[in-house]
């Protein structure tokens, strides 16, 4: 299956084909077959979001998947990260849930909330 | 009661911590950060998506990670700071009046003073948009506010005008939360955001983009009930018989930012070009010791260039508090040119200027083969050349003092399409 795409690598944006053999067409430099290749073989994105928290100061902590996890996987990332809430203190970095939705990559808080 | 402060930095985000810390460093230690909100950070409380700070620590951080290190640095370093307390008067002999509930309003008399107060979001009063006036237009910064800091969501079936970053962002946002996107809709013929959020916030959740196209109508009698959006020619006006409607609960704007600029207008400080002030090369802006930086000076599309910026205002600060910042009569200006929106800074004082000179510009639409031309009196300074260039991104540049030959004149920046032979 071939794919169009834009090149988000650079301003230029670059339209990008890539055919059935993997080969890059229309990319003005090297980058732009890297990223296409990537990008049409195993599209990754990390997910940020939030998740409930028992805090005085704030209703929701800021979250993020510690790696970027498979495009196909970002709503089964979503689905637990709504079913998750975590207590004070929280400090950056700490893994609320481990491998999410099976993607390998733990859900870590990107806020500290202490009270 | 008045207190006296070396340095009173307004505003405690991205801008006026780094301010702060870059001035500490140089020395100035008498500091107070005056913030309007409940945290340090501004803006970047609510940006909880990631891709900040490559460039001032090298690694890929959501918004609350970023602003996190800069609170580090500035409680490492014990700067005073006063939360939910707004500034509401400033004088050009820098006595600023600030009121917050635990102190009631305190008269500060600041040696220095650094304007770090962000900007705002153009809103639906700024455009015009005919038909009802419901609930549920609102701009995408808002709601982001909304969702990402006090935990709700503002609607279930969403539209979207304007291409700018944040109402990209926060259309996958919504997205991610289980709302329905529609579409966006966006007058001018190019998308005014970063190609990676075409991609990764509208591409990933099949969310069309409507270039040339703007709200021509919105209906509902107290809530927002359908969007109509229509083409528009090439002078922007609604092509009439073009129409599409969309049924919706939520319009979201992402129509521009303003820099928040009452403080100026407080000072007699006419507004720049940028709405912002008009400063020099130490940021400084035209009246002696108060400095300008972060999107109150120009909206910035990256927290790095601000920090960037930041930085210099807060070293330009400590040199003027210790009497090493003096002014000349002689400046160079620094003006845009064609194809050029603006340029920051639009004076130059070349006997007083560091070695290099950073300026920065955006060019007014996007353009392939392309020179930028630097002119010094009309001469030919410098010349890049770009394979593309973008409105929405800022260019940064740096011009090496030594090809300003002498300490009067115009600098000229300009776009010069590429002869193809």
């Amino acid at each position: 299956m071939a794919y169009d795409l834009i090149c988000i690598v650079c301003p230029n944006g670059c339209h990008l084909h890539v055919d059935d053999d993997f080969n890059v067409t229309g990319n003005r430099c090297p980058r732009g077959a890297v990223y296409a290749k990537q990008e049409v073989t195993n599209p990754t994105r990390v997910v940020t979001s939030t998740v409930r928290i028992d805090s005085k100061v704030l209703k929701v902590l800021p979250v993020k998947t510690k790696a970027p996890v498979s495009k196909k996987k970002i709503f089964d990332v979503m689905a637990v990260i709504n079913k998750t809430s975590v207590k004070v203190p929280v400090h950056i970095g700490d893994v609320l849930v481990k491998d999410i939705a099976g993607t390998g990559a733990d859900l870590v808080a990107t806020r500290d909330i202490l009270e | 009661m008045m207190v006296g402060k070396d340095l009173l930095i307004i505003g405690g985000g991205s801008a006026g911590m780094a301010a702060a810390v870059a001035a500490y460093d140089r020395g100035v230690k008498d500091i107070l950060i005056v913030e309007k909100g409940p945290f340090l950070g501004g803006i970047l409380n609510q940006c909880i998506h990631n891709g900040f700070g490559l460039q001032e620590f090298n690694e890929e951080l959501t918004g609350p990670e970023f602003l996190t290190r800069f609170v580090h640095q500035v409680e490492d370093r014990k700067i005073a700071y006063k939360l939910n307390s707004y500034v509401s008067d400033i004088s050009p002999d820098k006595v600023v009046t600030y009121c917050n509930m635990v102190d009631g309003y305190v008269e500060v008399k600041a040696k220095a003073i650094i304007l770090a107060t962000g900007c705002y979001e153009r809103n639906a009063g700024a455009i015009g948009i005919p038909g009802d006036r419901p609930s549920g237009i609102i701009t995408a910064g808002q709601a982001q506010l909304y969702l990402n800091e006090y935990g709700y969501m503002v609607g279930k079936r969403v539209f979207i005008l304007g291409s700018g970053d944040i109402g990209l962002i926060m259309a996958r946002r919504m997205s991610l939360e289980g709302a329905k996107v529609l579409g966006a809709a966006e007058i001018m013929p190019y998308s005014n955001g970063l190609n990676r959020n075409l991609v990764q916030c509208l591409q990933d959740f099949g969310i069309p983009l409507y270039l040339s196209h703007t709200v021509s109508k919105v209906v509902g009698k107290s809530h927002l009930e359908k969007v109509e959006i229509s083409e528009v020619d090439e002078k922007l006006q609604i092509i009439p018989g073009t129409s599409t409607s969309f049924d919706v609960d939520t319009l979201l704007l992402s129509i521009g930012l303003v820099p928040y600029n009452d403080l100026l207008i407080k000072l007699g400080l006419p507004p720049s070009r940028t709405k912002g002030a008009n400063v020099n090369e130490h940021m400084e802006t035209d009246i002696d010791g108060i400095f300008s930086c972060g999107n109150v000076l120009h909206v910035h599309d990256l927290v790095d260039n601000v920090v960037a910026e930041a930085k210099l205002a807060g070293v330009s600060a400590a040199l003027y508090l210790g009497g090493n910042l003096p002014r000349h009569n002689e400046v160079i200006a620094c003006l845009p040119g064609d194809g050029i929106g603006y340029v920051v800074p639009e004076e130059i004082d070349r006997a007083n200027a560091d070695d290099t000179i950073q300026v920065k510009f955006r060019v007014k639409k996007p353009s392939h083969d392309v020179f930028i031309e630097y002119r010094f009196n009309n001469e030919i300074i410098k010349r890049i050349y770009k394979t593309a260039i973008v409105p929405s991104e800022m260019e940064v540049d740096n011009i090496p003092k030594k090809i300003l030959k002498n300490n009067q004149g115009t600098i000229t920046i300009s776009l010069k399409q590429r002869e193809v032979k």
